[in-house]
């Protein structure tokens, strides 16, 4: 195993636990966590990348990459929050209604 | 409401089959490999900035950037069109009651705001840069708020947008001149893409800032809610 | 001279910023100058790209692997264009409807932000993060574009604040994060193994590996789900019903659309090897359930607004048909040239279908938002005497149904006639059945619509005086959009031929094959 595998498994997992997480958590608030939770093990492994040889410095791109990431992540996690926090305070719900009836 | 135990199980079956599958596809890529670091190397020379990940952050993917500010500006008009405001000045203080907040808050809101901007200096040669000089910024804001103060929400319906939208429209103002200027899209002339570069970098600092200070703030109920 | 490929992208973005801070009195023309400049820019390149081939521009002077290159062949131009075409008239419609007094608009405070202040600058954002995402030529660039187009999109649905639409919302949000993130997982995959970014680069080097179908398989993943194609269209029901008329409109006609032509582009371009017969049959099939599941609920859909977007989930389905057809004739045929007209059919005659489509859906959002605003309600089966009331959106309604059902002389025929044609010539019948199947289908849930709005008004109804009276802009852009459904149906030939410009399989005969 090199760093680099031991840290692209390391993300994999924490990629599964976070998927497993949305499907199964009802709270709104944890699926957001288990979303992020995913999108960081896609930067840990993005992280992983730049850095698969003995170069003095890491591959910039991946980095960059990461970056830009984080605050599309950050964007995209805090309207969810806003949303649901509107939904809360209109609904006194903290999950979303059943899809069952869609006519 | 809770998933029943056949859907945990589903679940739980998905993302652990899902997982070997990308184990296996991991264990498949090239475990030695620079990726683009030579060339992003040997370009550096021609850049506007001596560190490399900032180099491809606002010069050779400059785009990616703008885009990306883009994006926050949208989550934070997203968050505002809920509400329905763009002046913050109608949140209600949203202060943790207690004397440590307050006395911490005056010593530590200082020292933040300075250490963004050596973040944003340091970021044209070392790790930092405006991403990260803006977020602690923010935080400074947001632990403002908390004690009490004002800071974010003293922002009303003119200047908030307008700050939140300073580095969109920076990073247009550039891209315009320089396209009216002949030029390609976001290509700085090498005479002045340092200068060009540290102004982008400011206007992104105070956008981030208030951005995710806003974020913050606007999640916050409004006087009449 | 600026090029028509970076105006594209600029001018709306620049104007969506102009509307943000410049609110109040100068508001509409803001809205209007970028509109028309927008729509300018969108018709310079798409007679450029006619005239002089593919368009490409390296950002920053930077060529790829390094920089972002932008590329518009002729699939891009014609995406721009079709786009600034919907949202040109959409705007238009939209102008009107978020009028103080015309639209649902909820009480205004005094120091708020009106319907109207936020749609414009959410609308211009939408608008130039969809051309960013047509001329984007970079897979991380095109990830980016992604989120800008989400989030505009949910932003613009709980602009009316309504609980329906925070939920709806909400979901959308859930779902479309999670197919941004596989996406990204994806484009890690690809740049670990080939260190590029970059389409063109990536569709020289990419191989048919496992590990480049895993990541190839991640970004199909978000971007179905993002398309919204059955099984995982549970969220755009609701979210594309429960928006403001014009909002849906555009979430219909344009979104959706956008991210299907993101998966075209890594089928087709990106990846190609890894597109295998089995791999396009099981995007076939998916197709042929979206087109059955749709049409069935939409049959049984008591709200109108409901109605259309479930059609919208069948309308996708048809779509991905085009994935199978054009792969299977272009590989029994070995590559060869015979086998490439069936195979430009099945391409042309989906991405015909597309277009086709979002005109046609256009229209039928904005006629159900004209009927919202008239009646008060959508419920399709209150809409008695409709045709009375609202001649002209009812037969905006029909001719757009007419146009999804596949009806000479409607764009809509062109489409399927091409899809069909490619379906015989390769004798995959099974999707021949599905085709002609789908149409039918769709007859019944668009003249279901259309008998009600025939029959004699409910006596029992209050008279029309009771009504607001109906704006006559209102009345008069879905009917717009039918009649662009139906120039594309008399004129394919143009659309076609810009199309055919840097396809990956050029029509050698003619249209129609």
């Amino acid at each position: 195993m090199t760093p680099f595998l031991i840290y692209a498994v390391i993300a994999v997992a924490i990629f599964t636990v976070g998927l497993r997480g949305l499907l199964v958590q009802p709270h709104l608030l944890r699926k957001v966590m288990a979303l992020n939770l995913m999108g960081s093990s896609v930067f840990l492994l993005l992280v992983a990348i730049a850095r698969r040889n003995a170069d003095p410095a890491p591959d910039p791109v991946p980095h960059a990459m990461v970056l830009t990431g984080i605050v599309v992540a950050v964007s995209s996690t805090a309207l969810a929050l806003a949303v649901a926090r509107r939904l809360y305070a209109a609904t006194g719900r903290d999950h979303l209604p059943d899809v069952d009836d869609d006519a | 409401m809770h998933a029943s135990v056949q859907i945990r199980a589903a679940a739980t079956f998905l993302s652990g089959a899902l997982g070997v599958v990308l184990i296996a596809a991991v264990l498949q890529l090239p475990r030695d490999a620079a990726g683009l670091t030579r060339l992003v190397d040997d370009e550096l020379t021609r850049a506007g900035v001596t560190h490399a990940v900032t180099a491809v952050l606002l010069d050779f993917r400059a785009y990616d950037t703008f885009l990306e500010i883009g994006v926050l500006l949208l989550a934070a008009l997203g968050s505002l069109a809920i509400r329905r405001t763009v002046d913050l000045r109608d949140i209600v203080p949203i202060a943790v009651p207690g004397p440590v907040l307050a006395v911490m808050t005056r010593v530590v809101v200082p020292i933040m705001v300075l250490t963004g901007g050596y973040l944003l200096w340091l970021g044209t040669h070392a790790p930092g840069g405006a991403f990260q000089a803006g977020a602690v910024i923010a935080a400074a804001a947001i632990l403002a708020l908390l004690a009490g103060r004002r800071s974010i929400t003293a922002l009303g319906p003119r200047a908030f947008p307008a700050l939140l939208a300073s580095g969109f429209i920076t990073f247009q103002a550039v891209a315009w001149f320089l396209l009216i200027g002949g030029r390609r899209l976001l290509d700085y002339p090498p005479a002045i893409a340092g200068e060009l570069i540290v102004v982008i970098e400011l206007a992104v600092t105070v956008a981030v800032a208030v951005g995710l200070a806003g974020l913050f703030a606007a999640a916050h109920p409004r006087d009449d809610d | 001279m600026i090029e028509p490929l970076l105006l594209v992208v600029m001018v709306p973005l620049t104007g969506a910023v102009a509307a943000l801070l410049l609110r109040g009195r100068a508001l509409t023309p803001v809205a209007a100058i970028a509109t028309l400049a927008t729509f300018g820019a969108a018709m310079a390149l798409a007679l450029q790209v006619t005239e002089a081939g593919p368009q490409t521009h390296a950002i920053g002077g930077w060529e790829a692997p390094l920089g972002i290159e932008l590329r518009a062949d002729g699939l891009s131009a014609l995406m721009v264009l079709m786009t600034a075409a919907v949202a040109s008239i959409v705007g238009f419609y939209a102008r009107t409807y978020f009028r103080p007094g015309v639209g649902p608009d909820a009480a205004v405070g005094p120091s708020a932000w009106s319907e109207r202040e936020a749609f414009w600058p959410l609308w211009l954002f939408l608008w130039g993060a969809l051309n960013a995402m047509f001329v984007s030529a970079d897979i991380f660039n095109i990830y980016v574009t992604l989120e800008l187009v989400t989030l505009s999109g949910i932003a613009l649905i709980v602009l009316g604040g309504g609980t329906d639409a925070l939920a709806a919302g909400m979901r959308y949000l859930l779902a479309a994060y999670l197919g941004s993130i596989a996406y990204l997982l994806g484009v890690a995959l690809l740049y670990a193994e080939f260190d590029s970014l970059g389409i063109v680069a990536l569709g020289e080097t990419t191989t048919g590996t496992p590990s480049v179908l895993v990541a190839v398989a991640l970004m199909t993943a978000g971007l179905i789900l993002k398309t919204a194609l059955f099984p995982v269209h549970f969220w755009l029901p609701r979210a594309h019903a429960n928006a403001p008329a014009p909002v849906s409109a555009a979430l219909s006609a344009l979104v959706v659309a956008g991210s299907f032509y993101v998966l075209l582009r890594i089928w087709f371009d990106v990846a190609p090897a890894v597109l295998t017969i089995e791999a396009a049959h099981v995007l076939g099939i998916l197709g042929a359930a979206a087109i059955l599941w749709g049409s069935l609920q939409a049959v049984r859909a008591r709200r109108l607004k409901m109605l259309v977007a479930h059609s919208t989930v069948a309308q996708i389905g048809y779509w991905c048909l085009l994935v199978p057809l054009t792969a299977v004739a272009g590989a029994t045929t070995g590559g060869n040239a015979a086998g490439w007209p069936a195979a430009a059919d099945a391409w042309n005659g989906g991405i015909f279908l597309v277009l086709s489509h979002a005109f046609a859906k256009a229209a039928m959002f904005l006629a159900a938002g004209t009927v919202t605003i008239t009646l008060g309600h959508d419920r399709v089966d209150d809409l008695r005497g409709l045709a009375t009331r609202l001649p002209m959106t009812v037969l905006a309604f029909g001719a757009a149904g007419v146009s999804l059902i596949g009806l000479p002389p409607m764009g809509g025929f062109v489409a399927k006639f091409l899809l069909l044609d490619a379906a015989v010539a390769t004798g995959q019948w099974f999707y021949a059945v599905v085709i002609l199947g789908g149409g039918l289908l769709t007859a019944v849930y668009v003249f279901r619509v259309v008998s009600v709005a025939f029959g004699s008004a409910d006596p029992a109804a209050p008279p029309p005086a009771a009504f607001a009276r109906t704006p006559r802009v209102l009345e008069v852009a879905p009917l717009v959009l039918a009649l662009v459904g139906l120039a594309l149906g008399l004129g394919a030939t143009l659309p076609l031929n810009l199309l055919g410009v840097g396809a990956p399989f050029p029509p050698l005969a003619g249209p129609g094959g």
